[in-house]
């Protein structure tokens, strides 16, 4: 099982490490510093990395890497999901998830961990029992204790704990009850030259806020459910009934939670929102190129294509860029090679584009590898995917839920090869 | 007002400081100071002196400042052993206390106190927390059981906590069963031999039902469990499946991946036919597919064992090539772990996609990345002959663009390909050779020039461009220094008027200016063969190379088998059995795949169940100290005895304990037929006689070296006992049977330094009183590095006694060292008799009166033989055909055979011309011996 952790920071510094078995020294993160050092960047910091006597797993998230130290046989995924639900409940906890941010709670993140893990094993990881466990630190509260010297921790057992719905609390009560439901999806494409799709999948996620007084029984159902065939749910979701009926029946765990996420796979056909012009060519021998690129929505039912940021890696060989966009504004680091281009919504009527050349090492021959195109967008009012509510019911309270469905499609890691 | 504060006093004196505010008489002052006194623990300040202080605040109401002081306890308690009994009565207070909390972190945080003073006071809190009423303070308990196994773990044996915890798994509460299960597992993990775990029909139930209620992480816990299970046959197995297969749609990603691991372990042994199996390979795909929009850590592991998975089952994700296609920011080991599966994934149908993408990432940034595209590129073309040709211009495009590192990649592969595909592509050799000079890798470099030499006849200025090599020989790496020799060697061959200088120049380069015995010792090997007789050197060194074969990167069967149970696991990371790695590989059992047993035939036959056909296939070594047989041991190993009495053996074989029972049935039921009554004591000592009665070892000595022309058939030599084990001796081995007489040959290599002598060879028990005829005659010392061959004659009149499997045999082997155990299986049919053959008449006879219960039947695979061939070939091995008859098209033969104890086994052997599967029914009085009886059916006819 698990037995320790170190949080390391970019520079390297070992800014916390908590033990759950017997203590781990600190030079076991020797080896992991010379993987980092072998890595180009640190996204490139191999997840599994095998020492004389333990095993190093580790996730980067916010710019910390979280390691973990197991001694035995312990399946890998087991740990890596266990750090990113530590990652989740320190954002949850703090609002960001930053070594400032933990410095400053240490005592609380102690006695978090503490909770999470027993002897290695998983004891809570839900955020609704471990805010019961301790509570998360508020400026309001934070006032209040050094006044009235009250604590963080919750002097409650954990009821959720043993009920037949760990995920909620008993006794919720709010005065406005209101339901939720974010239906969001990203989609993951890669788009070739000539501008055809190469592959194009969905992720989409339903994330709920659900605010409903005692013990709710809530149905979703779909007015296309043939759509989600790839589906993960949240633990409350009952399956057997989603098997038979395809209807989400569930008594939903108390605030915000990830209701389900699903896949829409390459081999449905997925369409494509917007499309890219692109006309960039290095000549040999020439000092000077010829860049421009154009944005144009495809297949949007209608619906505005807004927040849309172009970026795009240039070859090494670039080192400097003279552009003019139609609209927005534009950044070329001469540094990184990283132009980007924040376009804003695009007006069908007048497309936005950026046009100029690009300034090349003298003498040396072009370079061989084209920029690829990435590119982030937002389309309000839609799921690309065609999924749609069809209705949301609760049974087993009284009150009648104020109930409410959002949709949005974003780019997830949406590429444009040139 | 935050915790950052306690990380900024260093100042001097403050430990003193922090002693007056723990004992201060305010709550919140001593609070405030625990708190201090935690954070300067966290970032590794020795805050251990204030030991006695924090205990004190101990005793209080306040449930957060309880915790912290158990935490600081569980950091110091070790290093303050006599102090931390101070906590002791507090912890066995709270431990009653009402509230179910507090009495669960008190077990927890007593569990993690390591010192042995405390752990004492431990088992009585713990057993009554362990049958607590709330569930809570149970499930905590059994964490605590596994912790407390961890410090001592005598002590959690002789409390008998571990029955406690097995009882854990039927309790009412999922959370307490998935805890019970995780603590059991670890404590196994250090127990490998004890059957901690023991699952069985009833407790499976219980885990499936705990399955669906218990949390995320509980459920990991279970499915890990429920993996190691064997279920009884195909039906036991779909319905786990059917249950287990929800799992697949869990959010966290553990949870999937040990699913996928129980069905795909489960699934192998439902039949392929089954619709079920149809069903569950397409519910496979999109899990796994989902796993590859997660965090590119997850995504690695989830990589790793989709690499096991294809190469497994390829139709789960063959339609799912794309899902694999690299993005330009996915993380390195993401990239390259996507490139390896979409090699596998690569067929005929989706190749133009495939090199497509190859194209496009082989003008990428990252050097490493790049490299291995152009690598896939050749692989490629290796695995699908159809997409050879676009494959290669595919090179000659990317050769184009000039970029160093890719132009040397392309050669590289360019060569394989070559080897693949002969005398197809030659036409851009000349598109290679421009490329000459930029070359500085030896990989590259030793390619080329294997290219040059392989294909000296075609390109007119081989011998310059060999030359030009030459220059620099000696600061080539050996690779290319190889390479280069050989490959001049071959255009001398192919030209041999204008090179003759420059193979002269290679030679006396290789054999007189080098200090590297490998090319000396090459360069004289093709200097002699030159010198004496050039036609020879042609055909060795021009000789036809074989084709390379189509992946050499596949992982062979049985590991990934081995593998493909630890899905999700450490090894399958690392695409190593855990015995290659984890750390004095104490726990490990080495894991298999269940047989399949759906198939209908094999369905009806109980001897085809796992356990037995499983029957150790590699002869195992006994331990030399644990559970010997006592019988071994009492052996005398001095000199062996020449042969037990006949006259004892026969008593004996009357007393046979496991055929003793076929055999009476077999002698009452022969009487009943009418007139067959096999009579073993006249036929045993006809086929004993000779061994025994003449000491004619050397003779056979003889026959054995020379191999069996007319006997039976002989497996080839396997190593029965490792040098590892047995300081330095090894033994490798087979049986033979020989016109009557059996033998065991033997070859003892000396792999010590020390002259090995006074061998001396010993049988223990076994099912047919195998025993040796003759002493174990090594004539001369045994020197290190000298291995011997030897024949050593067998006969059955040795006691008998039931061994499992049934051709088991330990043997005991002596010499001047020491004595070395190992036991290994002989195949049966060294026991057929030469008067194996039945009348018809009695034939008929007593197959009708063998009862049908003992009716066995199996399926011999993959056999091409005609019913001609197949008859002779059993004859060899005296299995007799007394008749054959042929009905609508199949060929049936009637055969019977005869084991040395007298026992008759009558064959129905059913052949269908086209079907390469033969139905072999047995019948026998002793239904023992059928599967043994199959198992050198096998082995005759498929050898």
């Amino acid at each position: 099982m698990i037995h320790s952790l170190f949080l390391i920071n970019a520079s390297g510094d070992i800014f916390l490490e908590k033990h759950w078995k017997s203590v781990v020294s600190r030079s076991v993160c020797d080896y992991f510093f010379e993987a980092q050092e072998r890595a180009s960047e640190a996204e490139n910091v191999p997840p599994v990395i095998p020492t004389p006597h333990h095993y190093l797993l580790s996730v980067y998230r916010h710019k910390i890497f979280f390691v973990a130290v197991i001694q035995s046989e312990v399946p890998p995924l087991f740990v890596i999901e266990f750090l990113h639900r530590v990652v989740d409940t320190f954002q949850d906890y703090f609002g960001v998830c930053s070594e400032v941010m933990i410095k400053d709670n240490v005592v609380v993140v102690y006695e978090v961990l503490e909770e999470m893990l027993d002897n290695g094993f998983p004891l809570a990881t839900e955020s609704n029992i471990l805010k019961e466990l301790i509570k998360p630190p508020t400026i309001l509260r934070t006032v209040v204790n050094t006044i009235t010297g009250s604590t963080n921790v919750g002097d409650q057992l954990p009821t959720g704990q043993l009920s037949v719905v760990p995920w909620r609390r008993t006794g919720v009560k709010y005065t406005n009850n209101e339901a939720y439901f974010d239906v969001i999806e990203e989609i993951d494409a890669i788009i070739d030259k000539s501008g055809s799709t190469i592959t194009a999948e969905i992720q989409g996620v339903i994330d709920a806020c659900v605010k409903l007084t005692g013990m709710p029984d809530l149905t979703l159902s779909f007015m296309n459910p043939r759509l989600l065939d790839d589906v993960s749910f949240h633990p409350c979701v009952r399956f057997k009934r989603w098997e038979s009926e395809r209807i989400l029946s569930f008594i939903p765990p108390d605030g915000n939670f990830r209701l389900l996420s699903y896949h829409v796979s390459a081999q449905n056909l997925v369409a494509i929102p917007v499309y890219v012009k692109h006309n960039i060519s290095f000549r040999d021998n020439s000092s000077l190129g010829r860049f421009e690129i154009t944005v144009g929505p495809k297949q949007t039912m209608g619906k505005t294509v807004e927040g849309v940021m172009v970026t795009s890696q240039m070859p090494k060989g670039v080192l400097n860029m003279t552009l003019t966009p139609s609209q927005g504004t534009h950044i070329f680091d001469p540094v990184t090679k990283l132009l980007s281009w924040d376009v804003g919504k695009i007006n069908p009527q007048k497309l936005p584009s950026l046009k100029g050349s690009v300034s090349l090492q003298a003498g040396t021959s072009k370079p061989d590898e084209n920029p690829t195109i990435n590119l982030q967008f937002k389309i309000q009012q839609l799921a690309i995917s065609g999924l749609k509510v069809n209705r949301l019911d609760m049974y087993g309270e009284k009150y009648k839920p104020f109930k409410g469905i959002k949709y949005m499609t974003k780019a997830g890691k949406f590429q444009v090869r040139t | 007002m935050t915790d950052s504060k306690y990380f900024t006093t260093t100042k001097k004196g403050e430990i003193f400081e922090l002693k007056a505010e723990l004992n201060s008489d305010k709550k919140e002052k001593k609070k405030e100071a625990v708190k201090k006194v935690i954070a300067s623990m966290t970032v590794g300040k020795d805050v251990s002196a204030l030991f006695p202080d924090v205990v004190n605040c101990m005793q209080t109401d306040n449930l957060e400042l309880k915790k912290l002081v158990y935490l600081y306890l569980m950091n110091y308690a070790k290093s303050q052993p006599d102090m931390a009994i101070m906590a002791v009565n507090t912890f066995v207070k709270d431990c009653e206390d009402p509230n179910p909390l507090i009495r669960a972190l008190a077990v927890r945080t007593m569990g993690c106190i390591r010192v042995d003073k405390i752990t004492e006071y431990l088992c009585e809190p713990l057993r009554k927390c362990l049958k607590d009423e709330d569930p809570y303070v149970r499930k905590t308990a059994a964490v605590c059981v596994a912790k407390l196994h961890d410090i001592n773990a005598q002590l959690v044996e002789d409390q008998g906590f571990l029955d406690t915890l097995k009882d854990l798994i039927s309790d009412s509460n999922p959370m307490v069963v998935a805890n019970a299960v995780a603590a059991l597992s670890e404590i196994a993990e250090s127990h490998p031999s004890s059957n901690l775990l023991d699952l069985n029909p009833q407790s499976i139930n219980k885990l499936l039902t705990a399955l669906n209620e218990c949390t995320e992480w509980g459920q990991i816990f279970i499915l890990d469990c429920l993996a190691n299970y064997m279920p009884k046959d195909d039906r036991e197995a779909q319905s786990i499946c059917e249950r287990v297969t929800p799992r697949l749609s869990h959010a966290n990603s553990a949870v999937v991946l040990s699913a996928v691991k129980v069905l795909m372990k489960f699934m192998e042994m439902l039949s392929k036919d089954l619709d079920y199996y149809g069903t569950l390979l397409k519910k496979l795909a999109p899990p796994l597919v989902t796993l590859l929009s997660a965090e590119p850590e997850l995504q690695y592991v989830a990589l790793r064992n989709i690499n096991l998975i294809v190469q497994k089952r390829p139709e789960i994700l063959k339609h799912e090539m794309k899902v694999f296609f690299v993005k330009y920011n996915d993380p390195i080991y993401v990239k390259l772990e996507k490139l390896d599966i979409m090699i596998r994934l690569a067929s005929q149908a989706n190749i133009a996609q495939v090199l497509a993408e190859l194209k496009e990432y082989a003008t990428e940034v990252d050097v490493d990345f790049v490299r291995k595209a152009v690598r896939a590129i050749g692989r490629c073309a290796i695995k699908v002959e159809q997409s050879a040709e676009r494959c290669v211009s595919t090179l000659l495009d990317l050769i184009q663009t000039k970029v160093n590192y890719v132009v040397q990649e392309a050669i590289v592969v360019i060569k394989d390909i070559f080897r693949k595909y002969p005398n197809k592509y030659e036409s851009v050799i000349a598109t290679l050779c421009e490329n000459l000079d930029s070359l500085d890798e030896p990989e590259a470099r030793a390619a080329m020039i294997w290219i040059v030499g392989e294909y000296a006849e075609r390109i007119d200025n081989a011998d310059e461009l060999l030359e030009s090599f030459l220059e620099g020989f000696h600061d080539e790496s050996t690779q290319v220094q190889l390479q280069l020799l050989t490959a001049i060697v071959k255009l001398f061959l192919k030209k041999p008027t204008e090179t003759q200088e420059l193979v002269q120049q290679v030679l006396s380069l290789a054999t007189q200016d080098s200090d590297n015995p490998d090319l000396r010792d090459r360069g004289y090997i093709y200097w002699r063969l030159l010198s004496t007789d050039p036609v020879a050197a042609k055909e060795v060194v021009l000789a036809e190379k074989p084709l390379i074969s189509e992946e050499t990167d596949l992982i062979e069967p049985t590991l990934l088998d081995e593998l493909i149970c630890y899905i999700g696991t450490l090894a399958s990371v690392y695409h190593k059995p855990p015995s290659a790695f984890v750390e004095g590989s104490r726990g490990v059992v080495h894991k298999s795949l269940p047989p399949r047993t759906g198939s209908s035939e094999s369905a009806e036959s109980p001897d085809t169940a796992p356990s037995g056909v499983q029957a150790a296939e590699q002869p195992a070594v006994i331990p030399t100290q644990g559970d010997l047989l006592g019988d071994l041991l009492n052996l005398d190993l001095g000199p062996p005895v020449s042969g037990p009495p006949i006259a004892t053996s026969s008593v004996q074989m009357g007393a046979v304990d496991l055929l003793g029972g076929g055999l009476d049935s077999l002698m009452g039921g022969g009487g009943g037929s009418g007139g067959f009554t096999p009579a073993p004591s006249t036929t045993m000592p006809a086929n004993m006689g000779a061994p025994l009665g003449s000491g004619l070892g050397d003779l056979f000595d003889l026959t054995g070296g020379v191999g069996t022309l007319s006997g039976s058939y002989v497996a080839p030599k396997t190593v029965w006992l490792p040098a590892m084990k047995a300081k330095g001796l090894e033994i490798s081995g087979t049986f033979s049977r020989q016109v009557g007489s059996i033998s065991m040959d033997l070859v003892l290599t000396n792999k010590a330094l020390q002259v090995m002598s006074d061998f001396a060879i010993q049988f223990n028990r076994n099912s047919f009183g195998l025993a040796p005829a003759a002493p174990l005659q090594v004539h001369a010392p045994l020197a290190p590095n000298q291995s011997v061959e030897i024949s050593l004659p067998l006969n059955t009149v040795g006691s008998v006694m039931k061994m499992d499997p049934l051709n088991n045999l330990q043997v005991a082997v002596k010499n001047n060292i020491d004595v070395f155990y190992f036991s290994t299986l002989y195949p049966l049919h060294i026991l057929f008799v030469e008067d194996g053959k039945m009348e018809r008449q009695m034939f008929l006879a007593t197959w009708k009166d063998i009862p049908n219960e003992n009716e066995a039947q199996f399926q011999i695979k993959d056999c091409s033989l005609n019913a001609d061939a197949v008859s002779s070939k059993l004859q060899g091995s005296n299995i007799f055909t007394i008749a054959k008859r042929n009905v609508e098209g199949q060929d049936m033969l009637y055969q019977s055979l005869k084991l040395t104890n007298g026992i008759w086994v009558l064959a129905e052997l059913r052949i269908q011309p086209s079907n390469p599967s033969f139905t072999l029914s047995l019948k026998c009085r002793a239904p023992e011996v059928s599967q043994y009886v199959y198992q050198a059916y096998e082995t005759i006819l498929k050898n």
